[in-house]
């Protein structure tokens, strides 16, 4: 259907949770972008919620396929664009952390390797938020989800959360960055440096869940804060391969975990052992990540 | 008998199949190629990257990291109002088939060769029909080529009814049998192609444009999704006319003559006591060997999916033994072509319908293996058969 007369890239009227922390993170991407783009959206609540036939919230021309392929459908947009001698229009792929840490990282690599100016942009709930909360490569440790269930005897996942921006450092990206949802003009500002870069770019959004994280429907921003301030999940920039600016900077004062894990259901089986657990990943991060 | 009446321009080339194959998607104003390599597929998509590097393309040929990727490349290009182009084979047909449904579910007028080739285990890269047969419901028109020539004509009929009917198309040519052989063929010129096969310009407002803004690919509620697979099935029918018609254009336009309508060929006497029926080259070995038969003639199936049951009524119905000859078996039922045509034919009275299944994993098939068969076709009995 032809949405040209849509005023907003992102029209409200979607179904998706009151409160969706994925859902503002879009806004302020949406913010970001000119109406010179084309959106290759993964599978998931981004794609479901929005676009639900014969209506649509897209006010940019925008195409789902299937689950594991958006970076590809991109590769394609990207080429046809390409022979029609237009180069500047912007190419964004939106997918969530089921699509990119798990089903679609293949074919993420291959875009990446084939150096194509595209932008990629990871909602990252850190579960399959879509199909009722499974784990995903992004589910961190001790958090319970469907197919991580605390029980007598298990903490939840017991997974590492997957280095994702280390896979799109591996892989040459001028820019990569990581966000979160309750730093609008951060996603924005982000969204508008890495479409200013030649080549592909990454960004990735930690984006609270309402139904998966067992928060409330107003707590998304302030859990997507609380993930910086503790170090869990830091702001971070890496400019042609480098750190260039960070969240543990100068006037980081981090927050302890608890605070953080104690405001989510998905987290409230934990002992004082495993939070100990955590609080020494958050440090780690805070070592890693000191700029 | 009747003798078959092919009358072929002078042919210009002696060429290998996938190079007569790689010429004319060159001469096809295309816009987008993406594959992955894939034995007996290969020798197509490095012609193509070759004539790239030359400076003798127009195309841009995107590397794909596997054939999964590769369909969605193509498909990215094709709804950004590209015309676009891949080849496969086997596995790397079978590794596609989500990315091939969600193609014709969203009406893109893709076309892709297949060089026919077996599906593993055990694994083995030689010739059979396997491959098509598994992708026979994901809505792909699906044509099946005898010789390097009309491999050559099927892919501009493919192009011209795809882009006519918004439906992809796969053009099936035997793997090494064809891709690798060599035989005289004529490539038709660029612009004798732009004559049959007008640039690609799809409407404004139905593929992805800055300027004209359009949602695609959104989620279906029950009553729409089951609105959508009902037309898809309804120009699959209309189809049917469409690729008669574009092949009488086709043989205008590139002048030569055949007995083929497009969707089958029947070659042999008025009124045959067995007809024997199969698809791709293997014709060409049944062409010979009936020479010697009074009341044996041979119907060629060259468009298999849309299915085209009229025409094969038409011109095997009346007969009372019909063979169906195939490389291609459905465990627990029988040769996925022999079903269909059982099921046409079964409208028409009893026949003896027998199915015999042929040089699976490129399982050589000769002469006196056809002559068997046309011995056991008249013998009530057994209804599937190996030859082999």
């Amino acid at each position: 259907m032809n949405t040209k007369n849509k005023n907003k890239f992102l029209s409200p009227g979607h179904n998706a949770c009151s409160g969706c922390g994925q859902l503002s993170a879009v806004h302020a991407v949406m913010r970001g972008l000119t109406p010179d783009t084309i959106i290759a959206n993964a599978t998931g609540c981004l794609e479901v919620t929005t676009t639900a036939y014969p209506q649509t919230s897209w006010g940019l021309p925008w195409i789902h396929s299937l689950f594991e392929n958006a970076s590809s459908v991109a590769s394609g947009i990207r080429a046809a664009l390409d022979k029609q001698g237009n180069h500047t229009t912007k190419v964004l792929v939106q997918a969530g952390d089921g699509g990119t840490y798990d089903i679609g990282l293949g074919l993420i690599s291959g875009m990446w390797e084939r150096g194509e100016n595209i932008l990629y942009i990871c909602y990252d709930t850190e579960s399959y938020s879509n199909t009722g909360i499974q784990a995903s490569g992004s589910t961190p440790y001790g958090a319970a989800t469907t197919t991580t269930p605390n029980g007598e005897k298990s903490v939840g996942s017991t997974q590492v959360k997957k280095d994702m921006l280390a896979i799109a450092l591996a892989h040459g990206l001028k820019y990569v960055a990581q966000t979160a949802a309750g730093f609008p003009d951060d996603i924005t500002n982000k969204v508008k440096k890495a479409l200013a870069v030649s080549g592909p770019a990454y960004i990735q959004i930690l984006s609270p869940c309402i139904p998966g994280w067992k928060i409330n429907y107003d707590e998304a921003a302030m859990m997507g804060k609380l993930a910086v301030k503790t170090g869990l999940y830091p702001i971070l920039e890496y400019t042609n391969g480098k750190l260039s600016a960070s969240s543990i900077n100068a006037n980081f004062k981090a927050e302890p975990v608890n605070t953080y894990l104690k405001g989510q259901g998905r987290f409230k089986h934990l002992t004082e052992e495993d939070i100990k657990h955590i609080q020494s990943l958050a440090e780690e991060n805070i070592k890693k990540y000191r700029i | 008998m009747k003798k078959t009446n092919i009358q072929h321009r002078v042919k210009d080339h002696i060429l290998e199949g996938s190079k007569a194959i790689a010429l004319t998607i060159n001469n096809i104003n295309l816009d987008v190629v993406s594959a992955y390599p894939i034995t007996p597929q290969t020798h197509i998509v490095e012609d193509l990257a070759q004539f790239k590097a030359d400076g003798k393309a127009e195309y841009e040929y995107i590397r794909a990291e596997s054939e999964f990727a590769a369909a969605s490349i193509i498909l990215g290009a094709c709804a950004t109002g590209a015309r676009v182009y891949s080849a496969t084979s086997s596995q790397g047909l079978l590794l596609m088939v989500e990315v091939l449904y969600n193609i014709s579910g969203m009406r893109l007028p893709i076309v892709m060769t297949c060089a026919n080739r077996a599906v593993s285990a055990p694994i083995n890269i030689w010739n059979d029909h396997s491959d098509a047969m598994a992708v026979r419901d994901s809505g792909w028109m699906q044509f099946f080529a005898e010789n390097h020539q009309e491999a050559v004509y099927q892919h501009l009929l493919a192009y011209k009814v795809a882009e006519k009917m918004s439906l992809p198309a796969l053009v099936n040519v035997d793997g090494f049998i064809l891709t690798h052989s060599y035989e005289p063929v004529s490539i038709p010129s660029k612009s004798l192609i732009k004559k049959y096969l007008p640039d690609y310009k799809p409407e404004t407002g139905t593929y992805l444009d800055p300027n004209n803004p359009v949602t695609m690919g959104g989620f279906f509620s029950s009553d729409s999704y089951f609105k959508t697979r009902e037309n898809i099935v309804t120009d699959f029918n209309l189809s049917l006319q469409e690729i008669k018609k574009e092949y009488r254009k086709l043989k205008k336009v590139f002048n030569f003559k055949d007995d083929s309508n497009g969707l089958v060929e029947y070659s042999g006497p008025k009124k045959p006591k067995v007809i024997l029926v199969t698809m791709g080259s293997l014709a060409g070995t049944i062409k010979e060997t009936i020479k010697d038969y009074q009341e044996v003639g041979l119907l060629k199936i060259t468009t298999f999916r849309p299915f085209p049951s009229e025409e094969i009524i038409k011109a095997a119905g009346m007969c009372e033994n019909i063979s169906i000859i195939e490389k291609a078996v459905s465990p627990g039922s029988g040769g996925p072509l022999y079903s269909e045509i059982r099921a046409a034919i079964s409208q028409t009275g009893k026949r003896n319908i027998k199915n015999y299944i042929v040089g699976l994993g490129g399982k050589d098939i000769s002469q006196k293996m056809i002559q068997k068969i046309i011995k056991d076709s008249r013998n009530k009995g057994k209804q599937i058969t190996f030859i082999g």
